[in-house]
């Protein structure tokens, strides 16, 4: 047998980092965060941290039935409350022609409802009052007659000919139907299923879940009447993308708009649409001529604002008698909601769905995705998920073990041998992605190694002999992020390739201009240990600038795990772009050739003489002062650059965890999670960590705790933190983290990004072990969430379906 | 309505609503934006402050009912010594990412550390259980509470927080619920 240490890449292809006079790393390496020294006092500065002279508040008043016809709206009482100074409808805002607003995904979304409510939650009125009481006191006097009409909640039934039809404003629309999209070959899928030993399916729910950031959503606008400049301080995980979208809903010219994202208190996708409230900022700032701000209470946040997952996934596996994975064939009702506002990549109404193929090697596989839309909250795609990764490989991974179980293989087993191996990178897959790199049997093992898997299988054996449910579930994933090449990734028309800029002043000290977006991943010091690593300036003499459209270049902004590895890169080929223009000054400086000079640690050297050479510092002042440059070369040290990825990037990871059951209860407790992730060389090993133990956290609340479900009058049931349940300190492990370290090729830094690797490979991990210890009742299969109540139901036989309250 | 209390050590009176909620009259009529809300249901605690030494979730608290207490929230951590143990421990073991649940989150550590100062990670894990955190997973911040633990400077930690046990008992009581 080939021992672990054979399998796994160790060598990060780099030096120890050498240290600044600071003790910070020069370049990658353990570095405290830069942002920290303003968040541990208190001063960190979100949204409603900021204010205007003269700001007033907006208010947004929530539709309280899922559907039903607006008869009438009565605003004059609310008009006459001392303290409002605008009341604004759906009929206001249809007679601006701004009643509808585009979404991300080439729909249509009401920023007032006009003609009828089409969740519970949407927004019908909007008040500006003097103060944030005020402005709620004056909904209580907005009078809206209601006539209710049926309601479209189980997905199920959307295509049904007698089912309500949600979108009936659409012109000759006469079903729930969004659209229908395939990838994969269908004919060959069937012929390995023909052929196949063993074929097994199932019928899981990825139920509908948010994000819930601990700040909210909002917005501070500002209309200046006498410039015709906005300023909208927003909640955005996406300025720029944010500003272009404002000047096409308003009509607003966009040079005369300035998106500022100030800090954010976290966003996972929750903070990338357009939301109603943005929009009704503004119009209010117009109205008013005053600035507004609105910031969204916590049960608009979760009824209203992007949700995600509402995926029923049917998935059949087929394989040989040994094993042998041969195909894998889903189809997928996708539940969209309202208003089809989808942030994803226009090509793929799906996202990423169809890399459910997984880490492994097999050549047929098909998918077919119908989206519908129902009466709930629009979104789709929020949460962490990769544009939908998260969904693709929980399918597969559960496909996978529920194969282990029909063919009486330990699922580490079937995983192991069916695994992509580190020589068949690149590697194309049966739905068309190209994979960079990897060791997926290393990353495996590595993970067994820390578990120890054999001593866990014997204790649990032991334990089933006592009657005691303890369970083992393993997920392996791979995840594809860093949208995205331009030919073929774009959102509304902008292609996703973000720009950089970079600046070295005169004495040394360089800012550097990026268009992500932080929301607490720790840009501000990573991106300056990027530049310190290309340029050898101490990352505390690097300011990195972000979050304000007039101030940084444009970009598509922080989601689907795509800063590091796109603006990221384009950080690394700025740096690069200055090193280059640097090489030129000392070449002039130390009267060279370029063609003298050596690179080496933040100095150009004359090769052969390294005693004669210039620092970066050194330079920058010879690129500002009147030394004589050769012809072309203009003087200052500065470069820009728009990076276009080649590729995605493919982190993958094993995951192992542990539970044990409560027989009485159904209570799942979470007793070891061990994960061994791999995102190429970490820049910073600490922020990568931290962003690790996130998702986990998210991976077992989403098993374990969260949904938002809806009663059969459409009510959602998870509309505030007493009904939609988030992991504790109390309900996640101490982790075990490990990791093996494969470059992508495809990137200047060999780094595939990580912000979502464990949210999307966590949660099978954690079913799959719940199955696994619920294997003694026969159990094969329960939907999230695993709540005690489900498990219990699941060990009676009858686990219940858990988007809808009354089943 | 007029309140009188004391805020990070400084007394202030202010004339407010008696509906105002602390969390309100701390960020808006004080401006001390370090203290943030996150639900209305105090679930979240990222508005805990401390009210008489014993954290609170101060959008369950009235300013009225603060008339003549002492309140002290994260604006008041930092001295003339400089960051109080729990901040630098927050730095130091990656305590934090998007910073918004860390203020709450470090009144309720420092609360902890001063009752008990050799916490278990199971103390530290039951006594932060009444807040949430989105990012960090709870790993480091527990890490960060027992870098604190382990770092007092002197002078920071009184040997007995001076608190009778009935009371310890009751406060960790309205942490937790």
């Amino acid at each position: 047998m080939t021992t672990t240490e054979d399998l796994i890449t160790t060598d990060t292809g780099r030096a120890a980092s050498p240290l600044s006079e600071a003790g910070n790393p020069i370049g990658f390496g353990r570095m405290l965060r830069k942002e920290d020294v303003r968040f541990v006092r208190g001063a960190g500065n979100y949204l409603d941290d900021i204010s205007m002279p003269g700001m007033l508040h907006g208010a947004i008043l929530a539709s309280p039935h899922a559907h039903a016809r607006i008869v009438s709206i009565d605003t004059s009482a609310a008009e006459a409350h001392p303290k409002v100074k605008a009341v604004i409808t759906g009929a206001m805002l249809d007679g601006l022609s701004l009643a509808w607003m585009p979404t991300l995904s080439a729909d249509v979304q009401a920023v007032l409802a006009t003609d009828k409510v089409r969740f519970q939650g949407q927004e019908v009125a909007f008040v500006v009052a003097e103060d944030r009481y005020s402005a709620r006191d004056a909904l209580e006097l907005i009078d809206v007659e209601y006539e209710v009409l049926p309601p479209m909640i189980d997905a199920r039934r959307a295509l049904d000919a007698d089912a309500p039809l949600v979108r009936d404003e659409i012109e000759g629309k006469t079903d729930n139907h969004i659209f229908d999209w395939e990838a994969g070959d269908a004919a060959m899928t069937e012929q390995a299923f023909a052929v196949a030993d063993v074929k097994v399916s199932l019928d899981m729910l990825y139920p509908r879940s948010h994000p819930a950031p601990m700040e909210t959503c909002g917005s501070l606008a500002y209309m200046d009447p006498v410039t015709g400049k906005l300023t909208a301080y927003i909640t955005s995980q996406a300025p720029h993308a944010h500003r272009t979208v404002y000047a096409l809903v308003a009509g607003i010219p966009e040079h005369k708009i300035q998106v500022i994202s100030p800090d954010i208190g976290g966003g996972f996708g929750n903070k990338v649409p357009i939301y109603p409230g943005y929009v009704l900022a503004v119009v209010g700032s117009i109205l008013t001529k005053k600035p507004v701000k609105w910031v969204e209470d916590r049960s608009s946040n979760l009824m209203t604002t992007g949700f995600a997952r509402d995926y029923h996934m049917h998935g059949e596996i087929a394989a040989s008698r040994e094993g042998k994975i041969l195909g894998v064939k889903v189809d997928v009702l996708a539940d969209h909601g309202a208003f089809n506002s989808t942030a994803q990549p226009t090509k793929f109404p799906a996202g990423f769905f169809h890399i459910f193929t997984g880490s492994y090697d097999y050549a047929a596989a098909h998918c077919k995705v119908t989206g519908v839309y129902t009466n709930k909250a629009p979104g789709g795609v929020a949460y962490a998920c990769s544009f939908r990764v998260t969904e693709a490989v929980y399918l597969i991974e559960r496909l996978v073990d529920r194969l282990a179980v029909e063919l009486g293989q330990d699922p580490a087993d079937v995983r192991m041998n069916n695994l992509l191996k580190p020589e068949q990178f690149p590697y194309t897959t049966p739905t068309g992605w190209e994979y960079d790199s990897g060791n997926y049997p290393g990353a495996l093992r590595e993970a067994m190694r820390m578990a120890d898997y054999p001593a866990l299988r014997a204790e649990q054996a032991e334990k089933r002999e006592r009657g005691e449910l303890m369970g083992i579930g393993i997920s392996f994933f791979t995840e594809g992020v860093g949208a995205g090449p331009r030919k073929d990734m774009d959102i509304l028309g902008l292609g996703m390739a973000d720009g950089c800029e970079l600046r070295v002043h005169p004495t040394g000290k360089a800012q550097i201009r990026v268009s992500c977006q932080t929301q607490g991943q720790g840009h501000e010091t990573t991106f300056a240990q990027i530049v310190s690593h290309e340029l050898g300036i101490p990352p505390e003499d690097i300011e990195v600038i972000h979050g304000d459209t007039d101030n940084t270049p444009f970009g598509l902004g922080t989601y689907a795990s795509r800063s590091t590895p796109v603006s990221g890169a384009a950080a690394s080929v700025v740096s690069a772009r200055v090193r280059e223009k640097a090489k030129i000054v000392a070449a002039a400086a130390l009267e060279v050739s370029v063609d003298d000079l050596e690179w080496d640690h933040g100095r150009w050297q004359v090769k052969g003489d390294p005693e004669q050479g210039k620092t970066m510092a050194e330079i920058a002042l010879l690129a500002h002062s009147n030394l004589e440059l050769p012809e072309g070369v203009e003087g200052h040290l500065d470069a820009s650059a728009v990076y276009n990825p080649p590729n995605l990037t493919y982190p993958f990871g094993a995951y192992i965890c542990v539970v044990d059951v409560d027989k009485g209860t159904g209570g799942v407790k979470v007793r070891r999670f061990i994960a061994v992730d791999d995102c190429g060389p970490r820049i910073n090993p600490m922020i990568v960590e931290g962003q690790v133990h996130g998702g986990l956290t998210d991976g077992i609340g989403m098993a374990l705790m969260q949904a938002i479900t809806f009663d059969t009058d459409g009510n959602c049931l998870g509309g505030s933190f007493m009904d939609y349940l988030l992991p504790t300190s109390m309900e996640v492990p101490t982790f075990e983290l490990g990791m093996t370290v494969t470059p992508s090729p495809y990137h200047p830094l060999g780094v595939k990004g990580v912000g979502e690797s464990a949210t999307v490979g966590s949660p099978p991990a954690v079913v799959n072990a719940v199955v696994d210890a619920l294997a003694p009742y026969g159990v094969m299969h329960a939907d999230m969430p695993l709540t005690p109540a489900q498990v219990w139901l699941t060990m009676q036989g009858r686990p219940a379906r858990t988007d809808l309250a009354y089943e | 309505m007029q309140v009188t209390l004391t805020v990070n050590g400084e007394q202030m009176s202010a004339d407010v609503e008696p509906r105002v909620l602390l969390v309100h009259f701390i960020r808006d009529h004080l401006g001390l934006t370090g203290t943030h809300w996150g639900c209305d249901t105090s679930n979240c605690g990222a508005c805990v402050v401390s009210m008489d030494g014993v954290p609170v979730k101060s959008c369950t608290v009235l300013a009225a009912m603060a008339d003549g207490r002492t309140i002290e929230t994260v604006e008041g951590m930092e001295t003339a010594d400089g960051l109080h143990p729990i901040q630098k421990g927050f730095m130091e073991c990656h305590g934090l990412q998007c910073g918004f649940c860390t203020p709450g989150m470090m009144i309720t550590s420092k609360w902890l550390l001063e009752n008990n100062s050799q916490p278990s990670e199971h103390d530290i894990r039951e006594a932060i259980s009444g807040q949430l955190c989105r990012c960090t997973g709870y790993d480091n911040i527990v890490k960060s509470i027992q870098w604190a633990a382990e770092h007092p400077t002197e002078g920071t930690y009184p040997e007995s927080a001076g608190e009778p046990a009935g009371v310890q008992a009751e406060s960790a009581e309205s942490v937790n619920s």
